[in-house]
């Protein structure tokens, strides 16, 4: 990355970028764009035309041992969000009426002991957390001892120490005591104001507009039902009536889902199918787990950083080598404004080099309202010693970390990172900051 | 405009970090041409494992200045493997991943030498892998990690007051990915946890209850897997299953159909049976690339000493978010594979044969079938017969007599351990100390050695 190579580059990619991009709606050519190696001044600049063209950018730089990743898109909102552990949705603290009906139909104290210990132990405890309710008011378990009260009670039902439901009810039992209702995270999504629906809104925020309605109505406080069920110790014709139970509430809950979202397109002057079944029916099997991502401009980052979080990591003893590194890779790009070369990238004037980054590091920290925050001595020399060096090893493995985000903004699955990641490879302890 | 001063070379950014000083270094590095040098001309790094993770092993070793790498897996190439081994293309299906990926990486890096091994970990002798400076893995079974973890940590030997000595040091990179999920690890046996000091790490592998698959299956897997462990027996007797024979698997999603249809559950398709049946985890590209990359920046780190290293275990998750961590994990002194050894003190007169059935007892062992190494020397092996024959006049010798009557060494054993209720090959270190060393004949320095032994005069 030689000054003359690097100054052909930019040439290039402004004339490119002239020429082509803002010419021909760049929205047009790309849903994605990744962006390596680029100064900052080249960061900033395409940062604004993608955010205006709304393209998704992800920035890589690999500099010697150290680099960052950054996503940078205005909004990504995702339906499939595949968290790894979510509880399930099985509405123990809350049946709705057919639960309700087939789990009177299933008497616990069955004779037979084969029989007895192959209920399900969802029919256990909506039949123990209706015994409980019945005696404390209508309320469920709350304090500690309450809870343990409960467990008992489960456990009470037990005629045989080898009973598998019944130790899986009284694992399970924290089910019952959990909250009813949505998350917080998914109010803030209903409460957020795009939620409100225009002929502008994206089709995620319409179903979240007609989310808001099901969970004030029909859902009495809740989402949709999911409607799978996990594996537990259950006879197979027990088991199997309890997942159509499930299924034909999600389908319900997803047919009146669907009549909102139908009415709300059309209010808002669109064509009441143009959201598909499918779409409607993953919304509302996700609907406890929807996530919005939203990224600040990359220039809104660098002019006007979280100090406090800036400052605590350059003190922080253990990871203060990559907020270092954040702040370093950006002052080599001012250096390099100013002596036409990065800091060590040739082997001559190390010494004044290393002086000189150090210099424009500081006067970065101070321009971002860092005052009295410092960078080791040894990271700067290190700084230098890279000279802007692109190591393959370093280069794959940012480049494997933007091809992920890449692969999960583009297929709107999983969560993409919030935040700039810098990489540390000195000691990998790299990280995550929102700043 | 500045003009560059220095030639355009292929290592130019490697340099930066092998030729020049630095203070965030590993000890003993020693910055200069000579390294650089060294590195290419006499550093020999084995790559285990051509698939996922050792098709970008070979790559990025081979861009990070590496010349001579050896490369060990015993799977020929297919179709399923082709969405992120790199190395390999339609046309390549059926041949051995090995040879593959060392052709196509010397094609692409001129200089670079890769020896290729098609055969099992196993099949290699023990000094073949002494061969090597460093090891790196890229695995995806835990018994062939504990495998080579065994080998390397048994070429370690300590000093007398339990320092690892550090010529017999061996150190490995093991990487390991399972969807969005990774980690990398840094092994130097004696001084970092070796694989089997942090077993616990891994949990146990998910077995669905006999009775499920028996008498209650309430999903697709479990019809599954009821055709495939229980049926294929009582109806094959005592052929055994392979899942790479299409035959065999279309029977078992044959029958796990006939289950699911009995029992009126939906979902068997031939997909999934193949899925549950190889167990298979999905495995995505970028992934392999994140963690290799890791382990391939770590292997450079510690030959050359260029940098610092991971202080010892990094994961990796990109599903949520992204999310990585280091941990520095602490060795187990007791380590079986990488500690100084189990102790076993034995009478000078005790047989080979006697030992043999001792290790079977031992509590921390209860190793069967074991055959026995001191050093270079076989003293026993239990296969295959033709030295079998061999070694067995050696089963009535004093191991005293067949250790050269030195007071205590070390020992390796090989056999079938029970672990966990299940059997596995197991290779351990053992420390033998051999009590009351002064037999009739060696009264005078048995004297003497009893005196060095005592700390106030006679």
């Amino acid at each position: 990355m030689d000054p003359k190579s690097s100054l052909e580059t930019l040439e290039t990619t402004s004339w490119w970028m002239r020429g082509v991009l803002v010419n021909q709606k760049p929205s047009l050519l790309f849903t994605l764009v990744i962006a390596t190696q680029l100064v900052e001044d080249s960061v900033v600049k395409l940062d604004r035309i993608c955010r205006e063209a709304n393209v998704k950018l992800v920035f890589v730089r690999s500099y010697g041992l150290a680099g960052f990743v950054r996503v940078s898109v205005k909004e990504h909102t995702i339906i499939d969000s595949k968290p790894d552990h979510f509880l399930d949705d099985l509405r123990l603290n809350n049946p709705w009426p057919e639960l309700k009906s087939f789990v009177e139909t299933i008497d616990l104290n069955v004779s037979d002991a084969v029989a007895h210990k192959h209920i399900p132990y969802v029919v256990i405890l909506v039949k123990m957390a209706d015994e409980w309710t019945q005696s404390h008011s209508g309320n469920l378990p709350s304090t500690r001892e309450e809870k343990k009260a409960f467990k008992d009670l489960v456990k009470s039902k037990m005629i045989s120490m080898d009973e598998d439901n019944y130790k899986e009810a009284i694992e399970a039992a924290f089910k019952v005591f959990a909250p009813r209702g949505i998350s917080s995270e998914i109010q803030q999504i209903s409460n957020d104001t795009c939620a409100e629906p225009s002929s502008n809104s994206s089709d995620f925020w319409v179903m979240v507009a007609a989310l808001k309605e099901f969970v004030s109505n029909e859902g009495d406080g809740e989402a949709p039902l999911e409607g799978s069920i996990p594996d537990m110790t259950s006879s197979t014709e027990h088991y199997i009536n309890l997942q159509k139970i499930y299924l034909a509430k999600a389908e319900s809950d997803f047919l009146v889902m669907e009549e909102r979202v139908k009415n709300i397109l059309k209010k808002i002057g669109r064509d009441p199918n143009s959201i598909s079944k499918p779409t409607i029916k993953s919304f509302c099997k996700n609907a406890r787990k929807l996530k919005v991502c939203r990224y600040r401009m990359v220039e809104d980052e660098f002019s006007n950083p979280s100090v406090t979080e800036i400052q605590k990591r350059l003190a922080d003893e253990d990871y203060s080598g990559a907020m270092g590194f954040y702040i370093l890779l950006r002052a080599v790009d001012r250096f390099t404004a100013n002596y036409n070369k990065f800091p060590g990238q040739f082997d001559g004037g190390m010494d004044e080099d290393i002086s000189r980054l150090k210099t424009t590091a500081l006067s970065l920290l101070t321009d971002l309202g860092c005052n009295g925050s410092v960078l080791p001595d040894d990271l700067i020399n290190e700084m230098c010693r890279f000279g802007a060096s692109e190591l393959h090893v370093v280069a794959a493995f940012l480049g494997g970390i933007a091809s992920q985000e890449a692969i999960k903004l583009v297929t709107k699955q999983f969560v993409p990172m919030l935040g700039t990641y810098i990489f540390n490879g000195i000691d990998h302890k790299s990280q995550l900051l929102t700043l | 405009m500045v003009l560059m001063d220095a030639p355009q070379s292929k290592s130019r950014d490697l340099d930066k970090l092998l030729l020049r000083s630095g203070n965030l270094v590993g000890p003993g590095f020693f910055p200069g041409t000579d390294l650089r040098d060294d590195i290419r001309e006499y550093v020999r790094v084995l790559v285990v494992g051509a698939g996922g993770l050792g098709c970008e092993l070979l790559k990025d070793l081979a861009l990070s200045g590496f010349r001579n790498l050896d490369v060990i897996d015993m799977d020929r190439i297919e179709v399923t493997n082709l969405n992120r081994q790199f190395l390999f293309r339609l046309e390549d299906v059926g041949k051995p991943k090995a040879e593959v990926a060392a052709k196509r990486v010397m094609e692409r890096v001129s200089g670079v030498e890769i020896v290729p091994h098609f055969s099992r970990i196993e099949d290699k002798e023990l000094d073949f892998y002494n061969d090597f400076n460093i090891i790196a893995l890229g695995l995806d079974s835990i018994e062939a990690r504990r495998y080579i973890n065994g080998v390397a940590c048994g070429f370690l030997e300590y000093d007398e007051d339990d320092t690892p000595r550090s010529e017999t040091i061996k150190p490995m990179v093991d990487g390991g990915t399972e969807g969005f999920k990774g980690h990398a690890r840094v092994i130097v046996p004696g001084v970092t946890p070796c694989f089997e000091c942090t077993i616990w790490l891994f949990p146990p592998q998910v077995k669905f209850p006999l009775c499920t698959l028996a008498e209650t299956p309430r999903n697709a897997a479990h019809c599954i897997e009821y055709a495939h462990l229980i049926k294929w027996h009582e109806v094959h007797g005592g052929k055994s299953f392979d899942p790479d024979e299409p035959e065999h698997m279309k029977w078992v999603y044959d029958e796990a159909i006939k289950r699911a249809e009995l029992f009126g559950i939906p979902g068997v398709t031939y997909s999934l049976t193949q899925g549950v049946v190889k167990n298979i985890i999905p495995a995505i590209a970028s992934t392999n690339a994140i963690i290799s990359a890791a382990c391939a920046l770590e292997t450079l780190k510690i030959v050359s000493g260029c940098s610092k290293t991971l202080a010892n275990y990094l994961t990796y998750n990109g599903g949520e978010g992204l999310h990585t961590k280091v941990t520095e994990f602490e060795r187990d002194k007791e380590c079986l594979v990488c500690g100084p050894g189990i102790l076993i003190e034995l009478d000078t007169s005790i047989t080979l044969q006697k030992f043999i059935d001792m290790l079977e007892e031992h509590p921390k062992l209860l190793l069967s079938k074991a055959s026995v190494k001191h050093g270079k020397d076989s003293l026993y092996m239990q296969a295959p017969p033709v030295l079998e024959e061999m070694h067995r006049p050696n089963l009535s010798k004093p191991l005293y007599d067949l250790m050269g009557r030195v007071e205590k060494d070390t020992v390796h054993v090989f056999g079938t351990a029970l672990k966990n209720e299940e059997k596995q090959s197991s290779l351990t270190k053992l420390r033998v100390v051999f009590k009351e060393v002064d037999g009739v004949a060696d009264m005078d320095t048995a004297i003497l050695r009893v005196n060095s032994k005592r700390k106030t005069p006679l």
